[in-house]
């Protein structure tokens, strides 16, 4: 079948729901949270409308309860998808540890959404950081666009490795924005996305077993390994799962990282999620002014995209790290990451982290502009000011 | 999945995996529970006294262990490897065919 792509105009949100409607899920548990509420109310309306053939929706008491639905439905075999925020993210945090535990392939999108207090419902990267260490493989979306496609190829990785993934996506500059989307026909999406075949169903009555039973430190440490096993593994799954959607449907992810003009660049500004899209802007205004810059999307926060920081941070003499996000007493987590993956290598680019955006606080292409005089300054004298920079801090 | 793990092996006393391929990629069914009795750990034993017994089999619905079984003849019988005392059983049953004794040991 030829590809022709259906152009709606959507919401992030709506470009999710409708990723989990043509990825054919089975179980959507979800709770309400600003800014995530009206994915799962699309979802609600597809089951309304009928449009939608086989699918459970399971109305809970809490995201702790959602995730815990998420893992009851997977481990018997379905498709399972559920969407959260910030503080609701943090309340299933607990689950998210027993569905990577158990290899269930769940695919949450998460709204960044800033955590409280103060109360905020802002774009901010620090609520699915946080889950870092949770054994989900985590996809950070740049625009609608990504977060329709992100959803797709991550339920293909998932189901591969067995892993839970993440589709991140900004609060309400992506959420609740319209953009055009291109969907992908039913067909189509069917012959990327076959139905899942899982690694265990607790449906098979010949052959009960227990999951999550007890593990003496004797057995512990080897399933620790085999999540590891699996998360290098989707590095692989990644690329190509990336380079075959680019193939089938003309936008290719097998890039872990995606570059922009950064060929010749002297510097490249790097960081996650829809700020990139700035930040691009920026950097076609900035080599019109005859800076040589470059920009480097990290569409893979995990797994971590090592050899691609690598092949970059051996062509830069610099590297200006945006985190919309903080680990307190320490510095933005991308920053942290990066530098932690080039201590024992030979490419050591001068490195500056920027805090930007905390909370949703607007970050323009002047911005960028200041940070990029502020690198060029750096990398002339050789030597950083100050490593971690508040950006925006009112002084 | 090749592996099931705690498929115990004849005569072993103990489940032991020697490599990490041996194991299976989820930590399903780890069987510890077939080398490791559980029903040493009650002071109070159920007994079920088949001519009150009505075959509701909610004591088979309660029990939080896989302790109650339903026998041949249609009754149920307890498995006292496993049975920790708790006493659900008995509380649940509607015709008080369930009683529990102090186990003599």
């Amino acid at each position: 079948m030829e590809y022709k792509p259906i152009r709606k105009v959507v919401s992030g949100n709506y470009a999710a729901a409708y990723a989990a409607k043509h990825a054919r899920v089975e179980v959507v548990a979800a709770y309400p949270i600003t800014p995530q509420t009206s994915i799962i109310e699309k979802i609600a309306e597809f089951i309304a409308n009928g449009e939608v053939e086989n699918l459970q929706y399971v109305a809970v008491e809490s995201e702790h309860s959602a995730m815990a639905a998420c893992i009851g439905a997977s481990a018997a075999g379905a498709r399972a998808f559920t969407a959260t925020s910030a503080q609701g993210l943090a309340l299933m945090h607990e689950m998210l540890h027993w569905a990577s535990g158990a290899r269930l392939p769940i695919v949450m999108v998460n709204v960044n959404r800033a955590m409280a207090p103060p109360w905020s419902v802002w774009d901010d990267q620090t609520d699915s950081l946080a889950q870092r260490d949770t054994g989900w493989m985590q996809f950070y979306a740049e625009n609608n666009q990504e977060v329709y496609d992100g959803v797709l190829m991550s339920f293909k990785v998932a189901e591969t490795v067995n892993l839970p993934a993440m589709v991140v996506e900004s609060a309400f500059i992506l959420s609740h924005t319209y953009d055009i989307v291109e969907m992908i026909p039913q067909e189509l999406v069917d012959e990327f996305l076959p139905p899942r075949k899982p690694l265990y169903t607790l449906t098979d009555f010949d052959k009960p077993f227990s999951v999550g039973a007890l593990g003496t430190p004797a057995d512990y440490y080897e399933f620790r390994y085999k999540i590891e096993k699996a998360m290098e593994e989707a590095r692989e799954v990644i690329r190509k799962v990336g380079k075959e959607f680019g193939e089938m449907f003309g936008r290719d992810y097998s890039q872990m990282i995606e570059l922009y003009r950064t060929d010749d660049a002297d510097f490249v500004f790097m960081g996650m999620g829809s700020l990139m899209g700035t930040v691009k802007q920026a950097v076609d205004v900035l080599r019109e002014e005859g800076y040589k810059v470059g920009a480097a999307k990290v569409r893979w926060f995990r797994p971590f995209p090592k050899d691609e920081l690598y092949e970059l941070a051996k062509n830069v003499k610099g590297i200006a790290v945006l985190d919309r996000n903080f680990s307190f007493g320490q510095e933005g987590i991308l920053f942290n990451e990066a530098k932690g993956v080039l201590y024992n290598t030979d490419a050591h680019p001068i490195m500056k982290n920027y805090i930007v955006g905390l909370g949703g606080r607007d970050f323009t292409v002047n911005d960028v502009k200041k940070i990029a005089d502020n690198m060029k300054a750096i990398i002339e004298k050789g030597e950083l000011d100050v490593e971690v920079d508040w950006y925006h801090l009112k002084r | 999945m090749n592996t099931l793990f705690g498929e115990k092996k004849e005569g072993a006393t103990k489940i032991v995996l020697k490599s990490v391929d041996e194991y299976p990629e989820a930590p399903i069914t780890l069987g510890t529970t077939l080398i490791n009795f559980t029903g040493d750990w009650r002071t109070f034993i159920p007994v079920v006294d088949d001519n009150k017994c009505v075959k509701c089999y909610i004591c088979w619905k309660f029990c939080p262990e896989p302790a109650i079984y339903i026998r041949e003849d249609g009754y149920v019988g307890i498995d006292y490897d496993y049975c920790k005392g708790c006493g659900i059983c008995a509380n649940e049953c509607p015709t008080n065919a369930i009683t529990m004794e102090k186990e003599e040991k």
